[in-house]
């Protein structure tokens, strides 16, 4: 936060645009830069929280899975705060499919 | 047989109205007036202007279309300037070209004109569409315009990802109508800001100018006539940049040494 932003916080006035342009710009460009239309990385999300989930018990209000750019580089970033480890995983090499979720 | 160093430039942006053409005509005057043989090349056959901006209008009598289909040679259809002889123009053809015009008739054309000129300048239509793609096809290097703006700096990105999956190197960034007291307020992108978010290299800055409109309504580019205007000042440098010479990029927030500036600086300190 500058000191404009605080400020402007004191004064209740609106923060300077420019911070809310470059925020907007990043999450869009994230998403133009990946070509995955939304319902695709929710598919994407839903199945990485089941498989992850196998093995540990993720806090799944507080989980987040979203897309960040930076340098070019679109990147797929996952926060998955864990709760607990599952008491019986599923063995190596075991078939997912068969895996208590 | 090529030109020994040719140079030939796409100058693009994705969005219209950020000043591809404006800067086409003044770097190309730029570039005439530091001595390299130099040629503007009007790919926006849709929409072409860059005849008007370089006040060549009257002048035009072949184009591009009737140096492709044979019916006249290059040199009859290149537009001298009369003040600046090292600089020409090929005009864009009629509109209808865009029908059938491919990407390998833009290299035919640009490959020409690299027989004679050190650098060509392609002015590249808006959009991303066939337009862009033929004048792409024709280029090695691009410099993208935009200005400080979420929409031009958006339409930038797409643009830049079509250039690099052509494999064209280098691409330098030219910021344009920039605004230094709204961006030192924070109410506007800064340089940085646009610079981050493109990765590009900076070429060049070009501040907001009355300047630019008023030479366009004279059909003199701002170059030609050593106008002190700071975007006259900032075109002639992306000339010598783009020529290798090192000309430092000044921060235009941080111009003033006045109370003002300082307060200004002090406002978008960081302070938790």
């Amino acid at each position: 936060m500058t000191l404009r932003d605080f400020i402007d916080k004191l004064l209740g006035r609106q923060p300077a645009s420019a911070g809310m342009a470059r925020e907007r710009l990043q999450l869009v460009l994230a998403h133009d830069r990946s070509d995955l239309n939304p319902e695709l990385l929710e598919q994407m999300r839903r199945e990485i929280l089941e498989v992850v989930s196998r093995y540990v018990e993720i806090d799944l209000e507080e989980g987040d899975v979203s897309l960040e750019t930076e340098d070019r580089v679109t990147a797929l970033v996952a926060n998955l705060p864990i709760k607990r480890a599952r008491p019986n995983p599923p063995p190596p090499g075991a078939d997912p499919s068969m895996a208590t979720v | 047989m090529t030109s020994a160093q040719n140079r030939t430039i796409l100058i693009c942006s994705g969005k219209g109205g950020v000043g591809k053409t404006t800067l086409t005509a003044n770097l190309g005057i730029a570039l005439a007036k530091q001595g390299a043989r130099t040629a503007v090349l009007d790919a926006d056959f849709g929409l072409r202007n860059l005849d008007l901006l370089l006040g060549l209008e009257n002048r035009i009598v072949y184009t591009a279309q009737e140096v492709l289909s044979g019916s006249c040679r290059l040199e009859q259809a290149l537009v001298k300037h009369k003040q600046e002889p090292n600089l020409s123009l090929l005009p864009a053809g009629n509109p209808r070209m865009l029908e059938w015009l491919t990407p390998d008739d833009m290299k035919k054309i640009a490959g020409l004109l690299a027989e004679q000129f050190d650098y060509v300048l392609i002015d590249c239509p808006a959009g991303i569409e066939d337009g862009f793609k033929n004048a792409a096809a024709a280029c090695r290097e691009a410099i993208v315009v935009t200005t400080p703006e979420v929409s031009a700096v958006r339409d930038a990105d797409r643009v830049i990802g079509l250039l690099q999956t052509r494999e064209i190197q280098p691409i330098q960034l030219v910021l344009n109508r920039v605004r230094p007291r709204m961006m030192a307020n924070q109410e506007m992108l800064s340089v940085s800001d646009v610079t981050d978010i493109l990765a590009l290299p900076l070429l060049g800055l070009v501040l907001e100018d009355d300047q630019v409109i008023i030479s366009t309504n004279r059909g003199e580019p701002l170059t030609l006539n050593g106008s002190r205007s700071p975007a006259a000042q900032a075109y002639t440098n992306v000339a010598r940049r783009l020529r290798g010479e090192e000309v430092p990029l000044a921060d235009p927030t941080k111009e003033g040494q006045g109370l003002r500036a300082k307060l200004g600086r002090l406002m978008h300190t960081k302070i938790f």
